[in-house]
């Protein structure tokens, strides 16, 4: 199974209120998804330069103690900040710079996802537990995708928890299975496109990534997607300025999507929808096969 | 002269297996308003009473499914599997259905006002499943017995693999499935039609003008020399 769920809140008065929408549209697809959950939140709060980097240790870690040999590493100035298991780190560095700083002051800490407004949270739980730890209720953006994971393809650990981040802003939270996606991870490694965990989900993320810094955009990727990838799969993907869904072209996995003047909502199931406000006016419906909805 | 009283079922105040208890619990006859459904899965299911259950709002998946006897009305639209199962008794949805309405369906009829997605009529095994609008892809997929009537388009591989269930459609059909055909209607079709139209309450169809739909049969035995090559 799984549930997926997202979220974009056009009206700026909503977006103090994005953790506290989402908890509960992740809470309600826990029967989809109890082993683990995970979330991506959008917002801009950075100074121009800046980006955020969402760190994973694998056990207890001293954050605290890492922000100077980090800085020192990195030759600039950095900004950890602990949530939970995990911590975001504000530096004006690279991600290339980044991954090879971690590398050589904190080998055991994992890069989930980086860009000018994605912060990535994910670990293995149900989504109140996984919400609770991270402080999920209580933050702002303006846009999220969350996933509630039941394993098929791959194991039950933080990181082969969804959301998966393939590049600059870029996550993605997947329903289904693809089947030809060690074919495509062997292509995108000769490019030169690694992917960190052998997850069939993730080679989707590094894909769309790939597309994009080739200068498509979020629906040529999916259009890419769809020509590519065997499976079954309904994704939700998001970029740093719009979030697109599409299902495969037998619909096998289930996607409903609310639109109102406020927001736009998706989600596996209505039921996650239904604490929204104003979803008893919006638009309701089912996106048919293989067909791209981009906002 | 007895009123009879209508039994009001709050979703705020009671769990999906509350409301399902309390549904068993009431005598044949009985009249039930479901209120505050909010997407919630499983209402109404394994009964066996003859209960009038009205479901006020949007409701979730397997509605209805499951029963015996009551006729049950979603008056909001539903998700997965509308009257999956449904023995006797009726299932209506006032809005849309999402994919599997009446899914392997043995008795009774499941009546959606609006359109159904993929896969209407999944293994229908004796139900009648009567869709006012259009159906998605897959309708009718190895449907063995019973009958679906389609008020609007029918989406592609429309009755693939089917055994003896019949598809009348109104409007258009996207593609046929392996091994559906068309077929000529007859009087018994045209009646048969009209005795849908009439339960189902629909005024938008005209009887003669339906197409039928049914299996050609040929994946019915197997060929052991089909493609043999050597």
């Amino acid at each position: 199974m799984c549930g997926i769920a997202g979220l974009l809140l056009k009206n700026e008065d909503l977006q103090p209120l994005l953790g506290k929408l989402m908890v509960p549209m992740l809470d309600h697809l826990t029967s989809r998804g109890p082993d683990s959950a995970g979330i991506a939140i959008y917002d801009r709060d950075l100074e121009p330069g800046e980006l955020k980097y969402s760190l994973s240790a694998p056990a207890e870690l001293d954050w605290d103690s890492l922000e100077p040999p980090l800085a020192e590493e990195l030759g600039t100035e950095v900004r950890l900040e602990r949530r939970g298991r995990q911590a975001v780190c504000v530096t004006t560095a690279s991600n290339d710079e980044m991954k090879h700083a971690l590398g050589n002051v904190a080998p055991g800490v994992r890069l989930f996802g980086y860009g000018r407004a994605l912060e990535l949270y994910k670990d293995v739980g149900s989504p109140l537990e996984v919400c609770g730890a991270y402080g999920i209720a209580n933050r702002s953006g303006y846009a999220a995708i969350g996933h509630t994971r039941m394993a098929t393809e791959s194991a039950v650990t933080t990181e082969h928890s969804h959301p998966f981040a393939g590049g600059c802003d870029i996550s993605l939270v997947h329903n289904g299975s693809f089947s030809n996606y060690a074919s495509i991870r062997r292509d995108l490694a000769a490019e030169g496109v690694e992917c960190d965990t052998d997850n069939d989900s993730e080679v989707a993320a590094r894909y769309i990534a790939r597309e994009m810094a080739g200068g498509g955009d979020l629906k040529d990727a999916l259009y890419g997607v769809m020509r590519t990838f065997d499976g079954f799969f309904t994704l939700l993907v998001a970029a740093e300025d719009s979030i697109a869904v599409v299902r495969d072209a037998s619909a096998c996995k289930p996607l409903v999507v609310a639109e109102t003047p406020e927001y736009v909502a998706v989600a596996s199931e209505y039921v996650a929808l239904t604490d929204l406000p104003g979803i008893e006016e919006a638009r309701v419906f089912e996106p048919q096969p293989e067909e791209i909805f981009t906002w | 002269m007895v009123t009879a009283t209508v039994v009001e079922l709050s979703c705020g105040e009671l769990s999906v297996s509350e409301v399902n208890a309390a549904l068993r619990g009431l005598p044949d006859g009985a009249q039930v308003r479901i209120t505050e459904p909010r997407g919630r899965h499983n209402l109404s299911v394994g009964l066996s009473n003859k209960l009038s259950i009205s479901i006020e709002g949007n409701a979730g998946y397997f509605i209805g499914g499951l029963c015996d006897g009551p006729d049950v009305v979603v008056d909001g639209f539903v998700g997965w599997s509308v009257g999956e199962n449904l023995m006797s008794g009726s299932g209506r949805v006032r809005g849309n259905a999402s994919e599997c309405a009446a899914a392997s369906a043995h008795g009774g009829i499941v009546v959606v006002e609006g359109d159904a997605s993929s896969r209407a009529g999944i293994s229908l095994k004796g139900s009648t499943l009567a869709v006012a609008g259009d159906v998605g892809h897959m309708s009718g997929f190895m449907a063995q017995a019973g009958t679906i009537l389609i008020g609007g388009d029918a989406g592609s591989a429309l009755g693939d693999s089917l055994y003896e269930a019949v598809i009348y459609v109104a409007g258009k059909i996207a593609s046929l499935g392996s091994d559906a055909r068309l077929e000529e209607i007859s009087s018994d079709d045209v009646e048969e039609v009209r005795r849908i139209l009439q339960a189902a309450r629909f005024d938008h169809v005209s009887a003669e003008d339906v197409k039928r739909v049914a299996s050609a049969k040929q994946l019915y035995n197997f060929d052991a020399l089909k493609d043999q090559k050597y």
